[in-house]
């Protein structure tokens, strides 16, 4: 039977310190900090269809050890604002406006899954942003995608254009639907099949709204997994050997995690930038920084450590 | 005649969509190019087509709404024309240069709704050329009714457009479409992905004015 209390405690779960917003060429970017605001900065870009709280367990550990954290919202997600368009390189610029509104000198930044990714192609146009850069499963590689001959392929993006194409005719009236806190949960598993059902539940509680009806996630409803267009994994990698800051990539290895490229070893190092470090992990799935926080959070501090 | 508009929704952003001639029957409808807006007044190229003319102003251009803070991609944009064919139904469409590739993705995307699509000349059918250039990342001050929206001339001829990812969308099209020569191409100026077009052999090629008699 759901519980009729509408709040959720996780262990080692803090709220943001400080919260504020960027604008973004008129649009509002939902921003959240925790340590200390003369520490030196983190930037983290979460992932497709994340949204910055879910560094909430994360980000403190980072700060406890003496650094200013900053994430925000993307685009419809979140807390910030729906735009009337999406896409990659408008993500890609909204992350310019914030780290620009953050800092005016370089900062570490740190990118998971898909906000890694954007990453690469920012600061590949602007390698003056970052003074390092962590990755965290965001390496999209040609050579992991599943095995679908042509036909399939196109069967596949033919099926998710008309998709799409229906979603935005019925835009207007979209919205997510209401269910209790354990139902937005367990509605949410299929994409975190690895994360607990106590962390799915502290997620609905910072990441959807509570209304009338019940709790309604908080991201655009007119926004999709997948939907990339033209884009090829392997256009990312040329961003990634032309980095010259230093580098931190940790991968996933789990292949049935339904999230993530599932890039491994051997699809990234030949595109390491010189003095680059790789990390692969066969047992800790696409959502490393909350399956495995603290060790996680651990290498990455010890990665970070001469660049304080 | 003169010019005149009605205004479509597609979410919350209005979209102007001109009728440049009255008819009867399948509608022709022209995709300006980037930049571009629809013409005040039916071109002389349209003279074969007996029904009505129609061009509409891809959002951020010409009497269409500006979004806040671009966010333009081609994909995004085929709602725009999608748009139009919610409302009028099937359609020809004849596109200039961005507008043909906004014509061929959304006539392999509603290969039902699109009776034939003539790719011609104009501005932006190049984009970013097939693989992306240079990230280029700028943070433009928002506009709010600037037009054409810097946004769509800065997101919108950097698209990358790779041409077997075009001819995924001549498949769509070949494979659906009971017209005999659904895709014709007009255009003098062929960017790779047009050329890899054209070059498909399901793909003919004629001058613009006939290609549109072939589909009256």
């Amino acid at each position: 039977m759901p519980s009729t209390d509408q709040t959720r405690e996780f262990p080692g779960a803090k709220a943001p310190e400080r919260t504020g917003s960027i604008d973004s060429s008129g649009l509002r970017l939902a921003l959240n900090e925790w340590g200390e605001p003369g520490a030196p900065v983190i930037a983290m870009v979460h992932g497709g269809f994340d949204f910055s709280r879910t560094f909430d367990v994360f980000a403190p550990m980072i700060a406890e050890a003496g650094w200013r954290v900053v994430a925000w919202d993307a685009r419809g997600h979140g807390d910030s604002d729906h735009a009337h368009l999406y896409g990659w390189a408008a993500d890609v610029r909204d992350h310019l406006a914030a780290i620009q509104s953050i800092s005016s000198e370089p900062i570490v930044l740190l990118g998971h899954s898909k906000g890694g990714g954007q990453l690469l192609d920012l600061l590949d146009g602007r390698p003056s942003l970052a003074r390092a850069f962590v990755n965290l499963d965001g390496l999209p590689s040609q050579f992991s995608s599943p095995d679908v001959n042509d036909r399939e392929r196109r069967r596949m993006r033919r099926a998710d254009l008309a998709s799409g194409l229906d979603r935005r005719r019925r835009r207007a009236e979209l919205t997510r639907r209401p269910d209790t806190i354990e139902g937005l949960a367990e509605r949410r598993q299929p994409m975190n099949p690895r994360l607990t059902r106590e962390w799915l539940e502290y997620l609905v509680t910072v990441g959807a709204r509570h209304d009338d009806e019940g709790w309604r996630w908080k991201i655009d409803p007119v926004l999709h997994l997948g939907g990339f267009g033209p884009w090829r994994p392997g256009w990312s990698l040329d961003h990634l050997a032309a980095l010259e800051m230093p580098f931190l990539g940790v991968l996933s290895g789990v292949q049935d995690d339904p999230m993530g490229w599932k890039s491994r070893r051997g699809d990234i190092e030949p595109f390491l930038p010189p003095g680059g470090q790789l990390e692969f992990y066969d047992d800790i799935g696409h959502f490393l920084h909350i399956e495995q926080t603290r060790f996680i959070a651990d290498l990455v501090l010890k990665f970070l450590e001469p660049h304080r | 005649m003169m010019r005149r508009t009605e205004f479509l929704l597609n979410g919350s952003l209005r979209l102007a969509l001109h009728t440049l001639a009255e008819g009867e029957g399948r509608p022709l409808l022209l995709l300006h190019g980037l930049g571009e807006q629809s013409p005040m007044s039916r071109p002389e190229w349209t003279s074969a087509w007996n029904g009505p003319v129609l061009a509409l102003d891809f959002t951020g251009h010409g009497e269409s709404d500006v979004p806040v803070s671009g966010g333009y991609t081609p994909e995004g944009l085929m709602s725009d024309v999608d748009a139009v064919l919610a409302e009028h139904g099937p359609v020809t469409i004849v596109g200039r240069g961005f507008g043909a590739w906004v014509g061929l993705l959304v006539a392999g995307a509603r290969t039902s709704h699109v009776h034939g699509v003539v790719l011609f000349d104009g501005s932006g059918a190049v984009g970013g050329g097939s693989q992306p250039p240079t990230p280029y990342v700028n943070v433009l001050p928002a506009s709010g009714t600037t037009k054409p929206d810097p946004y769509a001339l800065l997101e919108l001829s950097r698209d990358p457009r790779p041409p077997d990812y075009a001819l995924d969308y001549v498949r769509f099209i070949l494979e659906d479409s009971e017209i005999e020569n659904p895709i014709v191409v007009s255009a003098r100026i062929r960017p790779e992905w047009l050329a890899a077009v054209a070059s498909d052999i399901g793909v003919i090629e004629l001058p613009l004015e006939q290609a549109i008699e072939s589909f009256a």
